[in-house]
């Protein structure tokens, strides 16, 4: 859990460099997220964490924090 | 990083060079002067199983490498690019049923599409619109169950022979993508000629007038049309697109080398003339240096790296406009002969041509990779 936060914490942190993004924070309020960025997410977490994304997965609530990110990585993974 | 082929990729390579040398590069130039894809140069497409090289095998597909589909398409694009057009816009629209479609469609149309006896197409661009997709201007509306379609696409590779096409419109306001069947009433196509290149990729302007489409046939969700189905499906647009380019510079290249070995003035051969040694020096660098940039994007296209979005791009960008630098080297090198359809070099430029329009222009490409190397590499 803790290793999937620290990756997907390195990979935002490429796209915003202002400072740490919060476990909590809406990432889509930041500003950065774009449609690239989004396939980017989508291709990252399917290599990193050997997970498909299908067409239903792809809800924003899934993907808005980091501590969504990690809690969809995790119910996926399980 | 391997920077060598596979003892496979080495054969296929070989396989693939000695069916477009007998079976695609025989009709390149009628298909040119016609502005028609010959129907057996097509059968024999379909009967290679190449239009179902990206697709999984359950559905027929072969399922191939990212490198493996690179290098089919630059034989392709070596060969004719009308042909190469067919695999791109054939792969796109497939690979949209596979990624955005329902299981249903999946199950019916990628059978089909993997064996060649369903045609695809991708149709965005409209007359109004080109870069600016997400103002396309085609709409649907849902009535009685089912979706309406009203607007006109343009420039629509394969659109005169296409089974199923991928349409976008938007949706209550939101861009989205369907799939309208050939011989749906309402969708009529005109077929488009005198055109600079790509002649015989059967390019059409399509019509909606009231067009009637079952409410399954809505791809992805509504408001996904560009952002998502589009930018994965002209993800792949672009990688075959830059392999195409290297294949058809390589055609220039070769071309030349022969020409410049035999053609003789001042009593001995051009290639002796360090002027033309010049040229033949940067159409090699450029064929080599794009090539690099192709193999790199369909490495970190197979190991599923989030970087091979933004360097298909950068692919796709250079080899665009290196293949219009070799391509004017090599009118350059023929000289009249360049200028004749005596020879492929005078096609060879015209074909070049449409690559730094198609797929997203070079302009839009320069945007594109300029903003993001301001987070790549700050």
């Amino acid at each position: 859990m803790k290793e999937v936060k620290g990756n997907v914490k390195k990979f935002l942190s490429r796209f915003y460099r202002q400072r740490e993004i919060e476990d909590h924070e809406d990432i889509f309020a930041l500003g950065f997220v774009n449609s690239l960025f989004a396939m980017q997410l989508v291709m990252f977490i399917e290599k990193e964490f050997n997970i498909k994304i299908d067409n239903k997965d792809l809800n924003f609530e899934n993907f808005r924090t980091i501590d969504s990110i990690v809690a969809f990585v995790d119910a996926r993974s399980t | 990083m391997r920077i060598e082929l596979t003892d496979e990729q080495i054969k296929k390579k070989d396989e693939f060079k000695e069916f477009v040398d007998t079976s695609i590069i025989p009709y390149a130039k009628d298909n040119d002067e016609e502005e028609n894809m010959n129907p057996e140069m097509l059968k024999k497409v379909i009967e290679s199983k190449y239009l179902g090289a990206p697709l999984p095998k359950e559905y027929g597909g072969l399922d191939w490498d990212q490198i493996t589909i690179g290098l089919l398409n630059e034989q392709f694009g070596r060969g004719c690019s009308s042909a190469k057009g067919l695999l791109t816009v054939h792969g796109m629209c497939s690979l949209a049923i596979l990624k955005w479609g329902s299981e249903e469609q999946r199950n019916l149309w990628l059978p089909k599409m993997a064996k060649g006896e369903a045609i695809g197409a991708f149709a965005l661009t409209e007359p109004n619109i080109g870069s600016d997709a997400k103002s396309v201007e085609t709409v649907a509306s849902q009535v009685d169950g089912h979706y309406v379609i009203n607007g006109h696409k343009k420039w629509i590779t394969m659109g005169q022979i296409a089974d199923i096409i991928i349409v976008f419109a938007k949706l209550e306001g939101k861009p989205t993508a369907f799939l309208v069947e050939k011989g749906t009433p309402g969708f009529s196509v005109k077929p488009m000629k005198k055109l600079l290149g790509s002649r015989a990729a059967m390019i059409a302007e399509l019509t909606f007038q009231d067009c009637k489409i079952p409410i399954e046939n809505i791809i992805g969700f509504p408001g996904g049309g560009i952002t998502h189905v589009a930018l994965s499906c002209l993800d792949y647009g672009r990688y075959t697109v830059a392999w195409g380019c290297v294949g058809l510079a390589e055609a220039c290249l070769t071309d030349s080398l022969k020409y410049a070995r035999r053609r003789k003035q001042f009593d001995a051969p051009l290639r002796k003339n360090q002027l033309i040694q010049k040229m033949i020096t940067e159409m090699t660098v450029d064929v080599e240096a794009a090539r690099q940039l192709c193999y790199k994007c369909g490495y970190l296209k197979d190991v599923g790296d989030p970087d091979s979005i933004v360097d298909t791009w950068i692919a796709k960008y250079y080899a665009a406009k290196m293949v219009n630098r070799v391509a004017n080297n090599a009118v350059q090198i023929f000289g009249g002969n360049g200028c004749y359809n005596e020879y492929p070099i005078e096609r060879y430029l015209r074909d070049a041509r449409i690559n730094e329009i198609i797929e997203g222009t070079t302009q839009m490409h320069e945007v594109l990779i300029a903003t993001n190397s301001f987070v790549r590499y700050s």
